[in-house]
């Protein structure tokens, strides 16, 4: 079953093209799939929701974290507009739900198109500015979609800008538990995650990390620069879409602060630490992103009350400075020591192994 | 008899600022020939290459490329038309792997869009396959088998001139723009390049305009020559008719004979 790279040919440009070339790396992958799919029964039986839904959170997150990067990462137009462009999604999707009665799926597909409808919009920029300038113009993006929804009551339903949705339900089966969530969002994070995958590796991906890389030669070989930097706003927007009317399902309630300036600057974080153009960075970086915090609070609650004997209360304040000081301090790292993040890493780990146990 | 005029260059003028790098240049390349464009350094060769594929337009005059007039065209319209080019200084993807690269070259021939990429059986599977196979005849026909998978700039200097000529191969052009192809190798590299840009020329009809400063190998494979200085066409012609113009002796082969 263990097959490694040496004595592994391909036989067939299909072989050659696949996107898990060896049988490690596919068996690994159905592993990983098989045990997300598992994953409920053991918490179901615990009984731990709190578990489930940090999973989930995860998964939702890394589906707008993949729509990032395809926009940054592989085509190299930044954008500080993720979390306007999933709030337009969770909006679209609690409108149609709550007040035109459409089921979930259609909620989530509508929101995609929506959001991809807005996000090349705002792409358009992209055509005549590049890098610090395209960022203030996304930055621009997020303001104005914030304002608009908050402030046109047609969107937003009114004061507290709110609009509640009820459990997802298809075909009579109501998703009105965490764990029956999990699999909505899984599913949809599958498709997410594999769609992206193979759409890098094809013809619109190779033209999309030409642009990046080269734009002027890009053009040379026939790239449509205007076209495909639109379509990469466009399909990064979809998946910010997608997660955003995944997230108003989840919670039962789309508000506009799920959405705001920090939650884009959240999300940048996840695909420079996950890794730029990368597909699993994206993934790896929302996992990073979502247990950070956590993991954080449990080590101080629990050196503070345990070592020092200070009561949770008083390090409250200095635990949310820490976060953010940490979080400043690991962008940093990733940008200067390693700027292809914690892909990179786990290329260096599987290369090892690779090999092993014949190093050389 | 009639020989079609594939690209007709029509008194194009180009000017910087106040450098007047093109003006009023003509210049008629016939379907299947080879035709190199010699001249100084700031003749304004590259700058003339560089109206052709649309990455500048001319100030004045037209460019037409089998009757159509493409002088306002835009360099990726300019490429699904048929027209390939590599660089003076190699602008491969240097990130990417050879294959890649090859396979960038075939874009102006691909259609999947988006949804059936990202679902990947069926006809896009299909086109990846096809193409791969273009490429891959690229790859034997330039001998390059051992670097497919390798990434572009990590390779030597020479090779990667030789991928960047794979590139703008695969895409079955028309017409190849080439600046400067052999520029910084070595004997036996310029030996080999020269033997694919006739191998290219016989095979598929390619037209090819090539701009190269080693008069060995310009005089050797070219059908005819144009001269460049400062701008000016000042000589044209079969190989040795250009040699022994007297304007070309002046301006730029008398640089060498004085040495
Ligand atoms: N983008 C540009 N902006 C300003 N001046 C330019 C530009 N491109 C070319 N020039 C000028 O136009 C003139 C012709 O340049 P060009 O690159 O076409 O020469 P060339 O014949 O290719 O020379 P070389 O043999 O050195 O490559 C030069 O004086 C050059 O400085
Ligand atoms: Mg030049």
């Amino acid at each position: 079953m263990i097959s490694r790279e040496s004595g592994v040919f391909q036989t067939s440009y299909e072989g050659d093209m696949a996107l898990y070339t060896l049988p490690l790396a596919r068996n690994t992958t159905r592993v990983v799939v098989a045990l997300l799919v598992l994953l409920p029964i053991p918490l179901m039986m615990a009984n731990n929701e709190h578990l489930m839904s940090i999973v989930t959170t995860i998964a939702l997150a890394a589906i707008g974290a993949i729509g990032l990067n395809i926009l940054v990462g592989y085509t190299g137009q930044i954008s500080i507009g993720q979390g306007a462009f999933m709030m337009v999604g969770g909006y679209t999707a609690a409108i149609l739900s709550s007040r035109y009665g459409m089921p979930f799926w259609f909620g989530i597909l509508a929101g995609g198109c929506t959001t991809a409808l807005v996000g090349t919009l705002f792409g358009i920029p992209s055509l005549r500015i590049k890098g610090l300038y395209l960022a203030i113009a996304t930055l621009a993006a997020q303001l104005i979609i914030e304002w608009v929804i908050n402030h046109v009551p047609w969107i937003s339903g009114g004061a507290q800008s709110s609009i509640y949705v009820d459990n997802p339900e298809l075909f009579g089966f109501e998703f009105n538990t965490e764990f029956r969530r999990y699999y909505l969002v899984l599913v949809v994070f599958l498709l997410a995650f594999f769609g992206a995958q193979n759409l890098v590796r094809g013809r619109i991906g190779r033209a999309f990390i030409a642009i990046r890389d080269r734009d002027i030669a890009a053009e040379i070989i026939g790239v449509n620069l205007f076209r495909y930097k639109l379509l990469a706003f466009a399909i990064s927007s979809f998946y910010a879409g997608v997660a955003g009317a995944l997230w108003t399902y989840y919670l039962r309630i789309a508000n506009y602060e799920n959405f705001v300036l920090v939650v884009s600057i959240e999300y940048l974080a996840m695909i420079i630490i996950g890794g730029l153009g990368s597909v699993l960075g994206a993934v790896f970086g929302a996992i990073f992103i979502k247990l950070f915090p956590i993991a954080l609070d449990l080590t101080v609650v629990s050196v503070s009350e345990g070592v020092f004997g200070i009561p949770y209360q008083d390090v409250a304040n200095f635990l949310a400075n820490m976060q953010l000081f940490l979080f400043g301090a690991l962008i940093i790292f990733f940008l200067t020591v390693e700027p292809e993040g914690l892909a990179r890493m786990w290329e260096h780990v599987k290369r090892y192994f690779r090999l092993w146990p014949y190093s050389y | 008899m009639t020989i079609e005029c594939h690209l007709d260059i029509q008194g194009v003028s180009k000017h910087f600022g106040g450098v007047q790098a093109i003006g009023d240049v003509s210049l008629q390349v016939h379907r299947g020939e080879i035709v190199s464009v010699i001249g100084p350094n700031g003749a304004g060769k590259t700058t003339l290459l560089n109206m052709i594929s649309g990455f500048y337009h001319p100030d004045s005059g037209s460019i037409l490329l089998a009757d159509r007039d493409i002088s306002r065209h835009s360099p990726s319209r300019i490429a699904t038309l048929g027209v390939a080019r590599t660089f003076q200084n190699i602008a491969l993807f240097r990130g990417m792997t050879v294959l890649d690269n090859l396979m960038l070259g075939r874009h102006v021939h691909m259609r999947t869009g988006a949804l059936s990429a990202m679902l990947r059986f069926g006809p896009a599977l299909r086109e990846e396959v096809q193409h791969r196979e273009v490429v891959e005849d690229v790859i034997e026909f330039l001998d390059i088998q051992p670097l497919r998978k390798q990434p572009a700039g990590a390779l030597a200097y020479g090779l990667q001139k030789r991928v960047e000529l794979g590139r703008a191969l695969a895409a079955h052009p028309q017409v190849l723009l080439l600046d400067e192809p052999m520029g910084g190798m070595n004997i036996e590299e310029k030996e080999d390049m020269a033997r694919f840009i006739l191998d290219v020329n016989d095979e598929w009809g390619t037209t090819i305009v090539l701009i190269e400063h080693d008069m060995g190998v310009v005089m050797d494979i070219s059908g005819r020559v144009v001269v460049l200085d400062l701008g000016q066409k000042i000589a044209e012609g079969t190989p040795d008719e250009v040699k022994e113009a007297p304007e070309v002796i002046k301006a730029y082969l008398g640089t060498q004979a004085a040495n």
